[in-house]
């Protein structure tokens, strides 16, 4: 490897170039192998690998970003209509004529995720150092963190819909190994099988999904799927595009399947971080852009995922306005922005674009505000109720400013990273469609920025404005560097990824590859006037949150509230709604199928039994062990016998 | 002679042994009562052989002489145990063989 990257920097030519090109390209395998192997290593070696195994995990996600930085370089080096590598890693399914080949898909979109999960990944990797220090399980996570990269990644690469289904599991193994990694708390276990059982739900959706294809296509690639997509009838594509769908919600946490993000904030912050916020939930959002074709090709289906997400968007905004509990609330958030990530990507065209910036953008300034949000936690001794913390921009100045600029960021303030993502769909919802689908969602866009500010900027005055009111034995303080850099560095992405990405064009041009070349449209209402009022509704959002909990006193016990923030602080009874729709029923039913079993069946089949038992010892009675009985019998027997045989003889 | 008669004789030999089973409770009666009614049916078969001019109702007569030998042979043997360990030769005695 080293000698050709030598020749290569030496500019020996075109043909050392294709060598070293050739042979990062081939090895892409390494990205998953090397997260997995650490996994395998720190899960089989057990308690000998406890000193060192946080470090071995931790090198070789950095190792897995290395990699996808070489093959990012490379990919950039050929021409645009190039930049698509289908990398052969061996023939998995081979059945009569369907033949699937297991392989790494390289091009500009699954590397934009590589890049993504490699470097948050890894930076909140060096922050769980520290955050688990004090954990005895410490290795055991960290096995768990790098089996969840090697399934994301193998997620994103894959170029067939079974295996990225492979990853798809895979992260969801490791989502529920995580949030129940303190599983001796009976409330976490039950959170991690809330999480699970949710997910099944969306799963079912995409296993069928591939059936359809399977079907429909005779091949479950992506090659063979969406290559060929344009020839199968709208009712196809629309219920592989359903289906795929509710695998979707069920994986991004969008309604109707999102009861489970909050639950599952149960895991250590870094796992929030990573996986609840930055990379697996938006796994749905990259399964609807990756299956752009087929959306494309049924327009009802690609108006049910924009309503999810414009549903979500205010759902999640909804909840994250009531929720005390700071990580609750990040998740609510979560969900939420994930929503405006949907609802871009089921506007299509340009909408895909902001789907994914908005993703990458996220990524860093929701991670950043987790870590945050772990740093306080770590110096208030695991506390999360932001009502007892205020006032703790003295005590913890890093952390504040780097949940600050994550702040501003997700608030769309220019020129931080989500002003140019966030702005982005706003203006793509206001253009996209005609008659009232302009108005509604880019309307619901827009109010939604405006709830953003003001739900965020009540978790930031809650925390770090106003008077403290943490308890007295508490003593706040700055986490250790090897937190707070991480931190730093995510603070930097949310500073300026989205200005970098967004100029010149930069993010739409690579996407090209994948989402074809988009034309923007002009939006219904002026750019300016939609950019302002955005603006505006940002600014009145900080201001009502600031009069209310950062100049205001703010009590220390949650007061009743209204109708709404009850509601919102039950989720908006959307486990009351399972519970009533799902649960209970299921419960019944089941229930009754166990006393249609015993009564019904077991009751036919002991009645039978019984029977012929009771009619055995009556007819017993009849060997009473008197000899002359029997004779008696035998003789009448006789008799009958050769009466009958007279009687037919002479009648 | 009609031939006929022998047969009512025959009938009314096996009535009497099978009487004799079904009502006498001592063991050796009993048996002397089936000893009657297979011989009731021997002169039946050797009737029927003479009637038909065949030799066959003879051969089988033959056969349950020696069957019913043996049968006694048998039969006494175990009339004779259970005497022993019972003190009783009465049929009604030996009922333990039952539900």
């Amino acid at each position: 490897m080293t000698h050709l990257w030598l020749a290569d920097a030496a500019g020996t030519g075109p043909a050392a170039y294709e060598a070293a090109s050739g042979a990062v390209q081939s090895a892409a395998w390494l990205l998953v192998a090397l997260p997995l192997a650490g996994a395998a290593v720190l899960l089989l070696g057990g308690r000998r690998t406890d000193r060192w195994g946080h470090w071995l995990g931790v090198a070789l996600s950095w190792a897995s970003f290395v990699w996808g930085v070489l093959l990012f370089l490379d990919l950039r080096g050929l021409r645009p209509e190039q930049r698509e590598r289908d990398l052969h890693l061996f023939t998995w399914v081979h059945a009569g004529t369907f033949r699937l080949d297991a392989g790494l898909l390289l091009d500009p979109l699954s590397l934009a995720f590589v890049l993504l999960v490699t470097f948050v990944g890894s930076l909140i990797l060096v922050y769980a150092v520290a955050y688990m220090e004090h954990d005895a399980d410490r290795r055991r996570f960290f096995a768990y963190l790098n089996l969840f990269v090697a399934s994301m990644l193998l997620l994103v690469l894959a170029d067939s819909y079974l295996l990225l289904f492979v990853g798809w599991e895979g992260v969801g193994l490791a989502s529920y190994l995580l949030i129940g990694f303190w599983n001796h708390n009976p409330a976490y276990a039950t959170a991690a099988k809330k999480a699970f059982i949710v997910n099944r739900v969306g799963d079912v959706g995409l296993s069928l999904a591939i059936m359809v294809m399977f079907a429909a296509f005779g091949s479950v690639s992506y090659a063979g799927v969406l290559t060929n997509a344009p020839k199968a009838s709208t009712a196809t594509l629309t219920a592989i595009g359903l289906l795929l769908l509710l695998g979707a919600c069920g994986k991004s946490a969008q309604f109707p399947l999102q009861s489970w993000l909050g639950d599952a904030m149960a895991g250590p912050t870094p796992v929030s971080a990573l996986i609840h916020a930055a990379t697996m939930v938006t796994a749905g959002v990259y399964l609807v852009v990756r299956s752009g074709p087929v959306y494309e090709r049924a327009p009802n289906a690609q108006l049910l995922v924009t309503i999810v997400g414009a549903v979500t968007l205010v759902f999640g905004a909804i909840v994250g306005c009531a929720k005390d509990d700071i990580k609750k609330a990040l998740a609510a958030s979560t969900m939420s922005q994930i929503g405006y990530m949907m609802l871009a990507a089921g506007l299509g065209g340009v909408g895909y674009v902001f789907a994914i910036l908005h993703l990458l953008t996220h990524g860093f300034f929701k991670a950043g505000m987790f870590l945050g949000a772990g740093s306080v936690m770590h110096g208030m001794d695991d506390a999360v109720d932001m009502r007892r913390f205020g006032n703790l921009s003295g005590a913890m100045k890093f952390t504040w400013v780097t949940f600050g600029l994550g702040w501003l960021a997700i608030l769309g303030v220019p020129p931080f990273s989500g002003f140019w993502s966030k702005d982005g769909i706003i203006e793509v919802a206001f253009s996209t469609g005609d008659g009232w689908r302009p108005w509604v969602f880019g309307l619901t866009a827009m109010l939604g920025a405006g709830v953003t500010a003001f739900y965020m900027s009540r978790l930031f005055f809650l925390t770090f404005h106003g008077r403290k009111r943490w308890p007295a034995e508490a003593h706040p303080h700055e986490s250790p560097a090897l937190m707070t850099w991480p931190m730093m560095i995510l603070s930097v992405g949310s500073v300026g990824l989205g200005g970098l990405l967004v100029s010149g064009g930069r993010f739409e041009t690579w996407l090209e590859p994948v989402t074809g070349h988009l034309t923007e449209k002009d939006p219904v209402v002026g750019k300016y006037v939609l950019m302002a009022i955005t603006l505006v509704l940002v600014a009145a959002g900080i201001a009502l949150a600031w009069r209310q909990y950062g100049a205001a006193p703010v009590p220390e016990v949650a007061p009743r509230g209204s109708l709404l923030t009850v509601a919102a602080r039950r989720d908006l009874f959307q486990d009351d709604v399972n519970e009533a729709v799902f649960m209970r029923p299921g419960q019944y039913l089941t229930r009754s199928l166990v006393f249609v079993d015993n009564k019904g069946v077991d009751g036919v089949v002991r009645g039978l039994a019984a029977g012929i038992g009771g009619l055995g010892g009556r007819l017993r009675r009849w060997q009473t062990g008197l000899v002359r009985s029997y004779a008696m019998s035998m003789l009448a027997g006789v008799l009958v016998l050769v009466l009958g045989v007279l009687a037919v003889r002479i009648g | 002679m009609n031939l006929a008669w022998w047969l009512y004789l025959s009938a009314l030999l096996f009535a009497i042994g099978a009487t004799t089973v079904l009502v006498r409770r001592n063991a050796i009666i009993v048996f002397m009562g089936v000893e009657l009614m297979l011989n009731a049916t021997n002169l039946a078969f050797v009737t029927f052989s003479r009637m038909q001019g065949t030799i066959d109702g003879q051969v089988i007569a033959l056969f349950v002489m020696l069957v019913a030998a043996a049968e006694v042979v048998v039969g006494l043997a175990i009339i004779m145990t259970i005497f022993r360990t019972r003190r009783s030769a009465s049929v009604d005695d030996v009922n333990l063989l039952k539900y």
